[in-house]
């Protein structure tokens, strides 16, 4: 009896480990093929496309991009300012305002609270029209403020850190603060921030990445090639210039997703953490 | 607990949610009204910002809209393609959980599996799409070098002019990028659950797939609601994978509503007042979601279940 049970369960590890490495490569694969290939040349590329040994191609292939509109240290750079701006202004505002949920007693409070939850899924896609329009009318159109300044209110971060707020600040620690002649304000500055510290990073995480992501509200906003964020310089680069390019193709995309390689390397086991919890929350 | 004295610092909550509530007018609400009433007026032509309400056919953009065959081809894609990715993933990550979860074959390097599935998930959408674009090449892309060499086509496949594989695929690399997601959110719900019922279920001599089924499965309806409803939401407004990998092509076969919204104010004629009410159209459509996910939060919060 025990030994069928255990040629029974060898059985089930021998399909789920390979199932699972066959999900592992299927991961990792387009990625490797991608660097691979952002050192080939389009000729090598075209006699086969599949290959695993790097070639030497990767500084013709970057000068390819000499001159086009395709230039990844402006779009780094654009996407860089947007994606810190609004992350710092986020993980902010989004911990001040979860503050105001957990700390103070005000009629509105519940009201507040439930909007939040309420506007929390509508994605900002489906107002996008009108947001064009209005920033258009007050010229702010090819700026990044449309782009950051919206980040001081992210009812989905603050959602996020009122529930980490109520589990891990003790509201004793602000009685006695005012106590001590602390003002309200310097308190949530000088308190409340640093025991908010892992919340706030595991969030500044997530809307990094969203920010750096996001593509549709900025390729809606910003026409002028000096203010290119990367996604929207990858996605010119299906256009007619480069389809003769493999090789550039290949290496525009690396560089596009280079940066998030590093963050996702260095922070994995916060980020698999990150969104763990903020379901169990949530 | 304690009662606080705190009611003097009131004015501190009202204060502290400024911020929050002046940019929520600004960048939000205010857009979404605007949104909301350009639907029901003039406004066309690039840069154009003038516009008079269409005083003797109000709704004229929304019947337009509504029964124009682009969009209901759109909204069918949204749901199809959503649909043709959803149902595979959540059979995937239901099943990862299972196997993860289990207490009685602990699977090796689970850390492993979980970063590099989760992976995709934070790569840009724009990215991975202009990546399988190139991949799915023809005659010549890696897709088709491999279907060559290992024999199982004869030669190179022409996906892009193949509606249902354009449909598929597009559908395929949502699936790649959301699965891992999926699975650690179903994991942690599931390490949620009281161990208890599982040692109760242990004691009565159950299996594995009862123990899935009968326990793991209905303790975490509410997290699978959850789950369904915001992937749902996040369908309905799936825009980056389907332009850049394919653009609609072919014959609209990857047109989903978010394109065709773009496509109605940013291409042609920059028709905002119809792109303002299909836009409304699909605003019901997700608040309507969004309501079921505010009642199954405050649910939760109850802790009846």
């Amino acid at each position: 009896m025990k030994k069928t049970l255990k040629s029974g369960n060898r059985g089930f590890k021998v399909v789920a480990y390979v199932v699972c490495i066959f999900l592992a490569i299927l991961s990792i694969m387009p990625f490797v093929i991608m660097v691979v290939n952002s050192t080939r040349s389009t000729v090598q590329i075209q006699a086969h496309a599949v290959s695993l040994i790097p070639s030497h191609y990767l500084m013709d292939n970057f000068a390819i991009f000499d001159g086009k509109t395709f230039d990844p240290n402006v779009g780094f750079i654009n996407s860089l300012i947007i994606s810190v701006s609004a992350t710092a202004l986020t993980v902010y505002f989004a911990a001040l305002t979860a503050y105001t949920l957990v700390a103070y007693e005000w009629k509105l409070r519940g009201a507040f609270f439930t909007m939040i939850l309420c506007v929390m899924m509508i994605p900002n896609q489906v107002t996008s029209i009108g947001f064009y329009q209005f920033m258009y009318k007050i010229h702010l159109t090819n700026n990044f403020l449309p782009l950051i300044l919206p980040g001081i209110a992210a009812p989905a971060t603050v959602f996020f850190m009122r529930q980490f707020m109520l589990a891990s600040l003790p509201l004793e620690l602000l009685d006695s603060a005012r106590i001590d002649g602390s003002k309200e304000f310097y308190t949530f500055n000088k308190i409340v921030l640093p025991i908010m510290k892992p919340a706030m990073a595991t969030q500044a995480i997530f809307t990094f990445v969203a920010k750096w992501n996001e593509l549709f509200l900025p390729s809606i906003l910003l026409t002028d090639n000096t203010k290119y964020t990367m996604p929207i310089m990858v996605s010119l680069l299906r256009g007619d210039i480069y389809k003769v390019e493999h090789g550039a193709i290949y290496l525009g995309v690396t560089l596009s997703v280079l940066p998030l390689f590093i963050v996702y390397f260095a922070l994995s086991k916060y980020i698999i953490a990150g969104v763990a919890l903020g379901s169990v929350k949530g | 607990m304690k009662q606080r004295q705190s009611f003097s610092y009131a004015k501190y909550g009202y204060l502290f949610s400024i911020p929050f509530i002046l940019a929520f007018i600004v960048f939000n609400l205010y857009p979404t009204i605007y949104t909301a009433i350009l639907g029901f007026t003039d406004c066309k032509g690039l840069g154009n910002t003038e516009w008079n309400i269409l005083v003797d056919d109000l709704f004229k953009n929304f019947r337009n809209i509504l029964k124009n065959p682009s969009f209901q081809t759109s909204l069918k894609n949204t749901f199809k393609i959503w649909m043709m990715n959803f149902i595979p993933q959540m059979t995937l990550a239901l099943l990862l959980t299972a196997w993860f979860t289990s207490r009685r074959n602990t699977l090796k390097g689970q850390g492993f599996f979980k970063v590099v599935f989760y992976m995709p998930n934070i790569i840009t959408a724009a990215s991975v799409a202009i990546l399988f674009n190139a991949f799915f090449g023809y005659p010549m892309g890696p897709v088709n070098d491999l279907l060559v060499s290992t024999g199982i086509t004869e030669g190179p496949f022409n996906f892009i002019v193949s509606k249902t594989a354009q449909q598929w695929i597009v559908a395929f690399i949502q699936f790649w990028m959301w699965y891992g997601y999926t699975m650690i959110i179903l994991i942690s719900g599931v390490l949620g659950i009281n161990p208890e019922i599982y040692e109760a279920a242990d004691i009565d001599g159950a299996n594995d797939i009862q123990i899935f089924f009968q326990i793991t499965i209905p303790n975490l309806k509410t997290i699978l609601i959850y789950t369904l409803i915001t992937s749902m939401i996040g369908g309905l407004t799936m825009y980056d994978i389907p332009k850049l990998y394919a653009n609609g092509q072919p014959d609209n076969a990857t047109l989903t509503a978010n394109m065709f919204i773009y496509n109605q104010a940013f291409s042609g004629s920059y028709m905002y007042n119809r792109a303002a009410a299909a836009s409304m159209i699909m605003f019901l459509i997700i608040a309507a979601c969004s309501v079921v996910v505010f009642f199954l939060m405050r649910d939760k919060k109850g802790g009846r279940r």
